[in-house]
């Protein structure tokens, strides 16, 4: 049905913007995304696309512009990373807050000091309480399908919240692979005519956004949002069995690769469960139970579903790309919480990969995965929290 | 206006009635009352403009009475009245008095 | 077509602005909102930048506005407007839309001059069709009258107490609407809630060129300015006859004076009636007052050069 082409991270996500066909663009450069917004740029110069761009002076300036365009009543889109995302922080709440149906792809970039152009998950990781959905991509294939979903699920009138999604920088941004491409036709189908909610530009029917609201009120509409995230988990689900019927790709919350009989597991975001898939493969081979879970939407978080898919695991390590100084990484304490939820407790410890742009390698998951394998043997647990790949 | 339960809320806080302030009465902020005197109202309507809280009815082009349910009293209108020769056709009074 | 504007004619149109909002008593800034709202003959959308204006105009389920209106951030006004201008052309461009609306931003001077002039020199420069009004009143009342870039020299704040030793703010305050016309937009111009024809004019005017505009409004506040709450139309009157805030426009990059005071008055009537510049008349203090006269009377014969008024 699509057409196999070999791609950039970055092309994939570009064209699934451009087969979209969204109303107003802001952009704003930032390495490793910057090729989104350039690649976009030029499908609007060569009227490939109706869309409207803004070319902003700052990604503070990009996200506002995109809530007065979304506000205003149409399907709005940027891009970012890292310190872009960082400085868009306090728009992010607003756009959240006010239940606008952003796309944002977000290229996952580490956070300075020091300064770091590379991938790492701190970017999307210091904004996973901003009331965004996010949608995690293993490779360019899964960005853009998850690109396409993204607009379906945002926009679901149960729904109406911002989207990101995140794709490692350079690993998967950068690097060219094969995926297949989906005709336009059933894209635009798919994705649908945009629904207005209460439009600023309908100036016959004024409405007034952004009101101050004092403590007798804020409560019930951060209950209201809060609501609207628990319906999520039901639609992402949703959009995914539409979207197997016209790519014959299967999307779920999470995958779960050789989980059912596993005892050791490893839980691991983005490009990086490629790798360590193979290696679980060398370890099954090996007759050792190992299994992999890669989270694809990580806020709302589906805690119950992922404590079902855990629960044979007898000893878990939890890989995060992004640490929380102080506290364990944030993909590690999501999992706690959903081990909590079913009064399952595997053995639990968190390494910390790759941070910057380090390179993941098979034998970093080989490492942990025979930690693991120590463990369910009677060994203790050794250390909670530990970065690996560093030098001493 | 009743309070809503965060079932009746609209999504993103967003306000779908247009001009519902008027539901909230200013007027008891008032410690001055301007008193209109029309008999030296020359129709400048100058009071009117200068509201800041849109208190001034003015009907046809024609100066009114004052909107006591809003007017917060300061005193701007009384201020700006040219009046008629010399004779202010708003006077500021004490509220209570 | 240039029909005279009269306050009767004026007063027929409909309050868009509605009364029963939450500014102070006697406040600059509705008065000066009510003045542009009347100057539209065209539906307007407002954004509106986080200060006085915006939590009083909109606050839990209550909107004192009859136009469409939105809240962004306090820094952010112009690039949500920009956001909301860029849509509007988008959807009318695909005939999902033919109505001709106008974009209008309001802002104090602390979201304008400080804060948001990121946003708001990216928006002029990107040519979005659109107005920004500053309702200038010199500081950040909204959070208790702190100095900002528009806080003229001398003033006592609560940043820049007048003490034994800082005599209030030290610095002159920063020309925005020269800055504004060094962006070569299409038209900027100065006005003040006194003289409301003046400032009709000019909004009408900015609302009917195309590209963006720029008018900086003087808006007293009786609580930061420290004087009484009936003296808002008394005191911006004394900002232009003292040439403290000239009337003047820069359209299509050349300078007219709207506005000539008949005679220059010294600034001390200015400075006088308001609470903030006390200090500056204790004695001792006289170089101070000297500063004040010396600033203005520089900036009014610049201004007067540029316009070619000399
Ligand atoms: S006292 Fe002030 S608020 Fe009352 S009508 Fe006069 S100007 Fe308006
Ligand atoms: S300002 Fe005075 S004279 Fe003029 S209309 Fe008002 S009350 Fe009458």
């Amino acid at each position: 049905m699509g057409k196999v082409v070999a791609v950039t991270g970055n092309e994939a996500v570009a064209n699934a913007l451009r087969q979209v066909n969204p109303d107003v663009c802001a952009a704003y450069p930032i390495t490793p995304a910057t090729d989104i917004m350039q690649r976009f740029t030029s499908f609007v110069s060569n009227g490939m696309v109706d869309t409207e761009m803004i070319l902003v002076e700052s990604e503070h300036s990009a996200m506002s512009a995109c809530v007065g365009a979304s506000a205003a009543g149409g399907r709005v889109i940027t891009a970012t990373s890292s310190q872009g995302l960082a400085l868009m922080w306090e728009i992010l709440f607003i756009a959240s807050g006010s239940r606008m149906p952003i796309i944002m792809p977000v290229v996952n970039r580490a956070l300075s000091a020091p300064l770091n152009i590379h991938g790492d998950h701190s970017d999307t990781m210091g904004a996973r309480d901003s009331g965004w959905i996010q949608l995690y991509s293993e490779n360019a294939q899964d960005a853009y399908d998850n690109t396409i979903q993204a607009f379906r699920i945002a926009e679901h009138l149960d729904i109406r919240l911002p989207v990101m999604v995140c794709l490692d920088g350079f690993i998967i941004s950068h690097s060219i692979e094969r995926i297949e491409y989906m005709e336009d036709e059933p894209v635009k189908k798919f994705v649908g005519e945009y629904k207005q909610v209460y439009p600023l530009l309908d100036v016959e029917h004024p409405v007034s956004y952004g009101p101050l609201i004092l403590p007798d009120l804020y409560m019930e509409y951060k209950r209201a949002q809060h609501e609207v995230m628990t319906k999520a988990s039901k639609v992402v689900l949703d959009v995914a069995s539409d979207f197997e019927k016209i790519s014959g790709r299967r999307y779920g919350l999470f995958e779960s690769y050789r989980l059912d009989d596993a005892d050791i597991a490893l839980v691991i975001l983005n490009s990086a469960a490629g790798t360590a898939k193979d290696v679980v493969d060398e370890f099954r081979e090996k007759g050792i139970k190992a299994g992999l879970l890669k989270p694809r939407l990580f806020r709302p978080f589906p805690y119950g579903e992922v404590a079902d898919a855990l629960k044979s695991a007898k000893a878990v390590c939890v890989m995060d790309r992004a640490d929380s100084f102080g506290g364990f990484g944030p993909l590690y304490m999501e999992i706690a919480s959903a081990f909590m939820m079913n009064g399952n407790k595997p053995a639990l410890i968190n390494k910390i990969y790759g941070l910057g742009g380090r390179d993941f390698l098979p034998e970093h998951a080989e490492t942990v995965l025979n930690e693991l394998n120590d463990i369910v043997k009677g060994g203790k647990v050794k250390t909670h929290k530990e970065y690996i790949g560093v030098r001493e | 206006m009743k309070l809503k339960g965060w079932k009746d809320l609209p999504p993103g806080a967003v306000v779908t009635e247009a001009g519902s302030a008027a539901e909230f009465k200013t007027g008891s902020w008032r410690s001055f009352r301007p008193v209109w005197l029309a008999e030296n109202c020359i129709q400048c309507l100058f009071c009117w403009m200068y509201c800041p809280d849109m208190s001034i009815k003015v009907k046809d082009g024609k100066r009114g009475e004052y909107d006591y349910d809003y007017c917060k009293g300061c005193g701007i209108c009384a201020l700006e009245c040219p009046g008629k020769k010399g004779k202010k056709a708003i006077v500021m009074e004490e509220e209570g008095k | 077509m240039a029909t005279t504007l009269t306050l009767k004619e004026l007063s027929k149109k409909e309050d868009l602005l509605t009364h029963g909002h939450r500014m102070c008593s006697g406040c600059g800034a509705p008065i000066v909102v009510k003045q542009l709202l009347l100057a539209s003959d065209y539906p307007i959308v407002a954004a509106n930048a986080t200060g006085c204006l915006e939590v009083s105009t909109c606050i839990s389920q209550y909107t004192a506005w009859k136009i469409p209106w939105i809240h962004n951030a306090f820094e952010n006004a112009a690039a949500t407007l920009s956001g909301v201008e860029t849509m509007y052309r988008a959807l009318k461009k695909q005939g999902k839309l033919d109505k001709e609306i106008k974009f209008v931003a309001f802002g104090g001077d602390g979201g304008t001059y400080d804060i948001g002039f990121q946003s708001l020199s990216g928006a002029a420069e990107r040519g979005h069709d659109m107005l920004y009004v500053c309702y200038d009143n010199g500081a950040y009342m909204n959070t208790g009258i702190q100095r900002s870039s528009a806080t003229p020299i001398g003033a006592d704040t609560t940043t820049c107490p007048a003490g034994s030793v800082i005599k209030g703010k030290t610095q002159p305050r920063k020309n925005l609407t020269r800055i504004m016309a060094a962006h070569g937009i299409p038209y900027v111009a100065q006005a003040s809630p006194s003289h409301w024809k003046d400032a009709i004019t000019k909004f009408k005017k900015a609302l009917d060129i195309k590209g963006p505009k720029f008018i900086d409004v003087i808006s007293p506040c009786n609580r930061g300015w420290r004087s009484r709450t009936d003296d808002a139309i008394l005191l911006s009157r004394l900002a232009v006859e003292t040439c403290y805030w000239p009337l003047y426009e820069v359209e299509q990059g050349f300078t007219k004076i709207t506005v000539v005071p008949k005679e220059k008055k010294p600034i001390e009537e200015f400075l006088k009636p308001q609470g903030r510049f006390k200090h500056m008349f204790a004695p001792g203090n006289e170089w101070l007052l000297k500063l004040a006269q010396e600033e203005v009377d520089r900036e009014w014969e610049r201004l007067r050069k540029e316009a070619g008024s000399e």
